[in-house]
């Protein structure tokens, strides 16, 4: 996460105007480097830029499975906007996602308490990171059993303590919910590594001179920790919400089977991109699906980038 | 580097995953052409072709008709390759869009449409000529299934399924009620279940499941699913609206589970375990039920109960077929009249896994599963089968059942206005082509 500290140094340097020396070097710099991604560059459109193109072109072009589609302007886009599921869809993306981001400040006290043990924590940071190594297929298999309405084990829980239970995956009204815990368990892993590194690059000094200053472990966490890791936070949320616009395996495997009486209420933007594909064979406007998510991805990531102004610290 | 282009790249990055799943438009591979021509100036050299299967309980007799292939054709290997369920259609999909697709795999009428249209299957109609199939083997409700009404043939059905009542004769008994007998009727089925249901036991469940459930009720009422000039749905008319009324009925008098309970934990699972008294559904789950040794001796088949216009169940099939961009078409074609002739339907009747689909095999079927005397009603069923209705984009269509009928299962529409905005919602789908 070094490198996502020097943007503040080069927007010091460019509004101050640079000297032309500076720039011959960089330049030269420059062709050395673009030699050296080329291969990289290359890989990235063969697999990346030129599927995307595709799919862009896709979706002006009608549903033939196989063979020539023909040209149909911006009718897949018009019939995409003009269904009620895909605006439902949207909803429910938006919904886990903003569900899914709660995960992060319970990631961010975490990773700050397993940094205050000193012995064995490596089996807290082992414990913690054993869901990202699991199959979702896996994961989705066993959580659909536990939130199972009549023989889960969450609801046996919950009637210990008198209170009823739900069909967790089986109500619209809840599913969305189910998912969100689920996917905050199996991200939390992944989130506690890349908030731990970050932690390690917190001068020690600090702490030792704030203690000395009068700071409880509390105040250290407000005042020391949260601040000096908002670089890396940022870094998080913004992995978080694009993988939690993308979520589908959840929805897929968690519902257990189309026929499940919750479906219509629990899809996702990318199950309906599946479901469009694969289902229905409707290849153009899958790829509508597709751009649209693409193009919700980046106004969500754009507007973060306006915000994380407001909040991370120029380190 | 820098913060905003680490941010850019990485949304790039997941949404290009997405981008490559629905690329590849791959056109079928020119290349058959030319190596038929190679196949046939060497017949002896040897070739291995793939034979995809979904997961299930026919993989060892599926395995056992390559070996017997094999041995009959000792140049061919015949690879047999399983994908679960919920990924072989995508594979497939992906597969014969990228030119990649296995050389022969199993087909679904509802799946066909858009591989036959768009020139992805092996017409095998000149095989079948060359070597004197006897088409009235097998159920013409399944052969027409298929039809795509192109003048080819690209399979031949492997396997048939009716559907009949699975009965629990353990749960009949504890309730002191009287097995179904043959000629039981509508009235008898829903007294019947309602007699069987006490706490924790329903007497039947009621998923809305169109092909073991309201297609059968639909067509034994008289009524039509699509009418018969393939353009229109007709779930509206009074006839079908009957049918859909007699699950509506069980739901309403708590005869079944919810729709709720079923979508956690699924009919056939509760059937299994003992808490639900009859099961409406197909011959595919003889073998399963079979090997649950505890349940075995309790099982007992009832033909479906006869409807206000007589007896009716739909009936569908699994048809072997070619992927017309592979390189070995006649070896190909050669396996697919094998593995849907005589000698591979006795491989599957005796494995118990299926009801073959080739006239005369159902005897060793039935005798594969010696403790379920009542078998036959799946094969008496034949005789007033129809088939199961796959008109136009069916996949697209049948996707909408659980938005329009859950409301009318659970009584919050009625009926007739359900099963309206559903016919309208499929006569869109039909038009669309």
């Amino acid at each position: 996460m070094s490198t996502a500290t020097r943007v503040p140094v080069r927007r010091r340097v460019r509004r101050t105007g640079t000297p032309t020396p500076t720039r011959r070097t960089r330049r030269r710099t420059d062709w050395w480097a673009v030699l050296m991604i080329a291969p990289a560059t290359l890989g990235l459109a063969v697999l990346y830029l030129w599927p995307f193109l595709e799919t862009f072109l896709k979706s002006f072009k009608g549903n033939a499975l196989f063979g020539p589609s023909k040209f149909v302007g911006v009718q897949n886009y018009s019939n995409l906007i003009s269904n009620d599921a895909f605006w439902h869809a949207l909803r429910n993306s938006m919904l886990y996602t903003a569900l899914v981001l709660l995960g992060v400040p319970l990631a961010v006290v975490l990773a700050a308490l397993i940094e205050q043990v000193t012995r064995g924590r490596t089996i807290y940071q082992v414990l913690f990171f054993l869901p990202v190594v699991t199959l979702p297929v896996a994961i989705g298999m066993v959580w659909r059993l536990i939130l199972n309405g009549d023989f889960g084990l969450l609801n046996w829980v919950l009637s210990r303590f008198g209170i009823p239970g739900e069909y967790w995956v089986a109500d619209a009204r809840f599913t969305i919910w189910a998912f969100a815990a689920v996917g905050i368990w199996m991200g939390l892993g992944i989130n506690l590594i890349i908030l731990g590194a970050g932690l390690q690059g917190i001068s020690p000094e600090l702490y030792e001179a704030s203690a000395l200053d009068g700071a409880g472990r509390a105040r250290q966490f407000r005042s020391i920790t949260v601040p000096l890791l908002s670089p890396t936070i940022f870094f998080v949320v913004i992995l978080t919400v694009i993988s939690a616009l993308q979520m589908f395996d959840l929805v897929f495997i968690m519902l257990g089977s189309v026929n499940n009486t919750a479906i219509d209420g629990s899809k996702t933007i990318v199950y309906l991109f599946y479901e469009a594909a694969f289902v229905q064979f409707k290849q153009g406007y899958a790829a509508a699906i597709a751009v649209v998510l693409l193009m919700v991805i980046m106004a969500a990531t754009a507007i973060q980038f306006r915000l994380q102004r407001k909040w991370v610290v120029d380190v | 580097m820098h913060k905003r282009r680490l941010g850019v790249v990485a949304a790039a990055a997941g949404i290009a995953l997405l981008a490559a799943c629905s690329s590849g438009n791959g056109t079928p591979t020119s290349t058959a052409g030319a190596t038929t021509g190679a196949a046939a100036t060497t017949p002896a050299a040897p070739v291995t072709i793939t034979y995809e299967v979904w997961a299930g309980t026919q993989t060892p007799a599926m395995k056992e008709i390559a070996a017997a292939f094999t041995k009959e054709n000792p140049n061919i290997t015949v690879n047999v390759q399983e994908l679960p369920w919920p990924q072989y259609w995508s594979t497939l999909q992906t597969g014969a869009q990228g030119g990649t697709a296995p050389d022969a795999f199993w087909m679904l009428a509802q799946q066909i449409r858009p591989y036959a249209a768009g020139g992805q299957l092996l017409d095998i109609s000149d095989e079948i000529k060359a070597e004197n199939v006897d088409l009235s083997k097998y159920p013409k409700a399944v052969i027409d299934l298929y039809d795509q009404g192109d003048g080819k043939i690209y399979g031949l059905p492997k396997d048939f399924d009716t559907n009949a009542v699975w009965y629990n004769k353990a749960l009949f008994d504890a309730a002191g009620v009287a097995y179904p007998t043959a000629d039981w009727t509508w009235a008898d089925f829903r007294a019947t279940a309602k007699a069987l249901t006490k706490k924790g036991v329903w007497g039947t469940a009621a998923p809305i499941d169109y092909q073991s459930g309201y297609y059968n009720t639909i067509f034994q009422a008289g009524g039509r699913v699509i009418a018969a000039d393939g353009k229109h749905a007709a779930l509206d008319t009074p006839e079908a609206i009957k049918g859909i009324q007699f699950w509506t009925d069980i739901m309403k008098d708590g005869s079944s589970p919810t729709l709720q309970q079923m979508s956690d934990t699924e009919a056939e699972t509760m059937f299994e375990q003992g808490k639900v008294a009859m099961y409406m559904s197909g011959a595919y789950w003889a073998l399963q039920l079979y090997n649950n040794t505890a349940l075995r001796p309790n099982i007992g088949v009832a033909p479906l109960p006869v409807g206000p216009a007589g007896r009716a169940t739909v009936s569908s099939g699994i048809e072997n077929v070619g992927f017309a961009g592979t390189k070995h078409p006649q070896e190909v074609k050669k396996f697919l009249l094998f593995a849907s002739g005589q000698e591979a339907a006795n491989i599957q009747a005796k494995s118990g896994a299926v009801l073959p689909a080739y006239a005369g095999t159902e005897q060793t079927w039935m005798s594969a599963m010696p403790d379920f005397k009542d078998l036959q009603v799946f094969i008496d069923a034949s005789k007033y089968a129809v088939p199961l209705p796959v008109q136009g984009n069916a996949a697209e269509w049948q996707g909408l059942q659980t938005q329009y009928l859950t409301p009318a299962w659970n009584g919050q529409v009625p009926v007739e206005q359900a099963a309206k905005d559903y016919s309208a919602a499929i006569d869109k789908v039909l038009a669309a082509g």
